[in-house]
């Protein structure tokens, strides 16, 4: 055989082995496919024994077997991972029913629920067990035990509830942890583990949010247009083929006639006309009224923190009086927003951006309410700081006497006398317990009130308005007040303030976080079932995925403002002298300083003094300064570059279409190249001239695109033709062929030259892939 | 382990499984699911290759069928008389195609096939209109069928011909995030 003859041997086997390994992609028929299976195997069984190379085959096979043991690892190990997400189907359930925005307000809750248990996983573990475990027990020291004084009635219930008593002085307060530096047998530094456990909670919160905040950004946005494909994607790959439950697919009809009928509002709301002044006017109006109600709850809350203040010195209070603050903080919190919504009917928004304004006004309130709940309590921590001062001095002096009478009365002055009992020792106030305990106290309420707000809201609406339908003078179902509709914005701004508190309470709570985890879940159950037993889809749909961003926006903006109270009271404010484990430490960081000293070896100790050297760390300022400038116009580059691609293509895609349907190029460029081709019938008669002024040329362009055709040709002319005036006469001729190979179609074109350009330098479009 | 199984040669399984997605324990399983929907019709040797076709009717009835509004279409593509009888072969393709492993190019031109209600290679405005009679269960209005039916030919057709050609559908489709996971059954 000759080289020739075998190069080209070769290459037909590899062409044969190539087919063989992709015939399975072939949308061929099954028995065309065997029959060229099995001749291109016998091509190369006969071929590859005569070119000696049949050890590849071994090695291909083993390459392809690894390959598929890996793909079915890989859809095992996803299997395995979505089969840990829960209340998937609960999710779906009630997609199908209510709609993706609805559905939006559960995942939201579930992605809730798997932080909130990862920082009570930290918490638990690296706080209260080694406490509870290695610790020392209850009792056995003044700030672990309830005192005498209060011991009477530390059982009651009303005692508990209100977090005194036993639960006051247990793990779930910063008071009862003790401020030994190493605890146990595993020297486990337990002040180091609180400070840094306090810390971590904000820095994994913060991480988590940038982090789903940043794969929002990515599905949503950057998937070429969000509205490029929208009802053609719909009708193709809406239908999940894996449904083969009855059930199932009767929820997935529901789920896709609800997404088709949100789709065509959408279309819809892009076409309406607007009275625009009258729109204005009311929607000042509007405004002015939310902010006049945002001004007057500022002011009650304000009136009733004095009022607290007062009562803060007396002792006769009346339960209502207690708890004044967050009774009024509860009503303030239901009130407000359905009368901001009912106010907001005057504006008469798109349903999305009026979704939003809501969120934006409910927020203003609950943080006026939250941030004004602070100050009360930093009034308080004030008070307590003072307080403490005295009584430090008075249980120093308390000791002592305790000590000169035990001696006086033992006649010995040898022997130490015991401690004294831990009940009996003279307790200071501990504002970091006072604040848990303020915080636990706002939370619990917070619950409370969520609960009874659904179950008089909406399920003993629901029960009223099916049971007395039927004798009732109007319809109660369709008229007022009718069933319920979920209350998106409320609800999914209940639980991110919730997530505020969490923030802030966890610190001086380490409880806090372990409730809240009980809380999500059983809210989890709970409004399942209140949503799909009580409520009915929204009249108006409409999808609210992108707004799955706005709310991380607003978590990552409370997590910052709860950030500042707790990092201001651990970097400022003293700790209590007894309680908690900074006890005895001017500040509370000094904890760090300590290990620093204590703990890591000596080199270590320099290095950090002179990282903190301010010569060091403000040129680190600069340069995290100069990279986000950088990063950032590298990133808006990168948005001009997409757009200009996307400029590009839709500009194909047009030109395309305007040549099948053979109308004149609606691009404004393509037009100006036109006209400024050369028009070779008018080139021997006279010299080619300059062409003449701008207007026009103007005219041939203002002309509609497909227009008739004719008469843009025939100004084109006149464009052309009117440097000189000879042949400016003939602008009522008709004109005659243009030039060798005129265009196919209808009109004449334009000219010979630019419409075979045209067609040849065109193609097919963007390639489809 | 399977040496022992008479169904099919063992050239038969290694042709199927170059042919196919699915490896040899799969094809053997498909042949069970294949036979007990028809067990006197079907045999239990196929070395010789019998020549057996089951009906349509036989196979929309298939548990993972059953529910889908496209039953009757997609049997439909895959058989060679374009009436839904499906010989085995036939049976093993359709599954192959819409398993997890067929490849985003070759869904999409099944996925054409399966859409194109009069089967003239176009995907026109009656086709589309079924598609969506189909999924919403005639829910809609007729004029939001007919406003959702011009949208998505607008938003999809490249070509100008107000219907969809098999080019404009694979431009559309292959960039749509959600195809692979729901043009997908699980035999």
């Amino acid at each position: 055989m000759s080289e020739g003859e075998m190069a080209r041997l070769m290459e037909e086997v590899e062409e044969k082995k190539k087919l063989i390994a992709t015939i399975r992609n072939k949308p061929w028929r099954m028995k065309r496919r065997l029959t060229h299976l099995k001749e291109a195997q016998q091509f190369v069984d006969k071929f590859e024994g005569a070119l000696g190379k049949g050890k590849g085959r071994k090695w291909y096979a083993y390459k392809v077997m690894m390959t598929k043991k890996w793909i079915k690892f890989q859809r095992d190990f996803e299997n395995f991972r979505t089969a840990c997400i829960p209340w998937e189907r609960k999710i779906k359930e009630v997609e199908s029913h209510f709609g993706s925005s609805v559905a939006s307000y559960f995942i939201f809750l579930r992605w809730m629920y798997g932080m909130n248990l990862v920082l009570f996983g930290f918490t638990f573990g690296l706080v209260v067990i080694p406490e509870v475990l290695m610790g020392l027990p209850y009792g056995s020291i003044p700030r672990k035990t309830v005192p005498r004084a209060e011991q009477a009635t530390a059982q009651d219930y009303s005692v508990l509830m209100d977090f005194n008593g036993y639960c006051k002085y247990s793990v779930l307060f910063y008071g009862f942890y003790n401020n030994q530096r190493t605890i146990g047998l595993l020297k486990f530094r337990l002040p180091l583990s609180y400070l840094m456990v306090g810390i971590g909670t904000f820095g994994y919160s913060l991480m988590v949010v940038i982090r789903t905040m940043a794969k929002n950004a990515d599905v949503g946005g950057g998937d070429g247009d969000e509205g490029e494909f929208t009802f053609a994607w719909k009708m193709f790959t809406s239908w999940d083929y894996l449904i083969g439950n009855s059930e199932t697919a009767d929820n997935k009809y529901a789920s896709i006639t609800t997404s088709f009928k949100e789709s065509i509002v959408d279309e819809q709301e892009n076409q309406k006309d607007e009275n625009i002044h009258l729109r204005r006017f009311l929607r000042l109006l509007a405004n002015v009224l939310i902010t006049c109600s945002l001004g007057g709850s500022g002011y009650l809350i304000y009136f009733v923190v004095k009022r607290s203040q007062e009562f803060a010195s007396r002792d006769d209070l009346s339960w209502y009086e207690k708890n004044e603050l967050e009774i009024i903080m509860s009503l303030l919190g239901l009130v407000c927003p359905p009368l901001f919504e009912t106010i907001a009917e005057l504006e008469d928004y798109h349903p999305r951006i009026a979704l939003k304004w809501q969120l934006g006004r409910i927020f203003a309130l609950f943080l006026g309410n939250l941030y004004t709940f602070l100050f009360a309590l930093f009034d308080e921590v004030n008070t307590k700081l003072e307080e403490e001062e005295s009584i430090k001095n008075a249980s120093i002096w308390a000791m002592k006497e305790y000590y000169a009478n035990y001696t006086r009365l033992l006649n010995d002055t040898e022997s130490t006398p015991p401690p004294m009992d831990p009940s009996d020792v003279i307790r200071g106030p501990c504002w970091e317990t006072a604040v848990g305990v303020e915080f636990v106290k706002l939370t619990v309420s917070d619950i409370q009130v969520s609960y009874l707000t659904i179950l008089i809201g909406d399920f003993a609406r629901a029960v009223i308005v099916r049971f007395l339908n039927y004798c009732w003078c109007w319809d109660l179902e369709a008229g007022f007040p009718s069933y319920g509709e979920f209350d998106i914005s409320g609800n999914v701004l209940g639980l991110v303030f919730n997530q505020g508190m969490i923030w802030m309470g966890a610190f001086y709570a380490p409880g806090l976080v372990g409730i809240n985890v009980l809380r999500l879940l059983s809210s989890m159950y709970y409004q399942c079932w209140a949503v799909m037993a009580t409520n009915v889809p929204h009249e108006r749909v409409f999808k609210a995925s992108k707004s799955n961003n706005f709310y991380m926006g607003l978590l990552l903006l409370i997590l910052f403002l709860s950030l500042l109270p707790v990092v201001y009271t651990i970097m400022t404010l003293p700790p209590s002298f007894d309680c908690g484990p900074f006890s005895g430490k001017p500040k509370m960081f000094d904890v760090i300083m300590e290990t620093i000293e204590l703990d890591l070896p000596a080199f270590l100790g320099t290095l950090f003094s002179y990282a903190a050297n301010p010569g060091l760390i403000i040129p680190a300022v600069l340069l995290m300064v100069l990279a986000i400038y950088y990063l950032n116009s590298v990133s808006e580059a990168y948005q001009n570059s997409n757009m200009e691609l996307k400029k590009k293509m839709q500009m194909a895609r047009d030109e395309e279409k305007n040549r099948r349907n053979n109308t004149d190029s609606t691009n404004q460029v393509m037009k100006d190249l036109e006209d400024l081709l050369p028009n070779r019938s008018l080139a021997p008669p006279a010299p080619p001239e300059p062409e003449k002024g701008p207007e026009q040329e103007a005219k041939p362009t203002k002309m509609k695109p497909g227009s008739a055709g004719k008469g843009v040709n025939l100004q084109k002319d006149v464009a052309l033709a009117s440097p000189n005036p000879n042949v400016r006469g003939p602008v009522n001729r008709a004109p005659g062929p243009r030039g060798p190979g005129g265009m196919p179609g209808p009109g004449p074109g334009p000219g010979p030259g630019p419409g075979r350009g045209r067609g040849r330098g065109r193609g097919r479009g963007p390639p489809p892939r | 382990m399977g040496n022992k199984q008479t169904i099919f040669t063992d050239e038969q399984l290694d042709a199927y499984q170059d042919c196919t997605f699915f490896t040899r324990k799969e094809i053997l399983r498909l042949h069970g699911r294949y036979h007990e929907l028809a067990p006197h019709l079907v045999p239990m040797d196929y070395t010789k290759d019998p020549d057996c076709k089951l009906p349509l009717a036989l196979i929309v009835n298939m548990p993972e069928l059953k529910e889908n509004p496209f039953r009757n279409r997609i049997v439909e593509s895959f058989s060679e008389d374009g009436m839904g009888n499906l010989s085995f072969n036939e049976f093993v393709d359709m599954f192959s195609v819409l398993s997890e492993m067929a490849p985003r190019e070759l869904k999409a031109i099944y996925a054409f096939k399966i859409y194109d209600f009069n089967v003239d290679n176009y995907l026109c405005k009656e086709d589309l209109e079924k598609t969506l009679n189909k999924l919403t269960k005639e829910e809609l209005t007729p004029e939001e069928v007919e406003l959702v039916c011009q949208k998505a030919i607008e938003e999809a057709d490249l070509d100008g011909d107000n219907k969809l050609s098999f080019a404009d559908f694979e431009n559309m489709i292959t960039r749509a995030p959600d195809f692979l996971s729901t043009f997908h059954i699980r035999i």
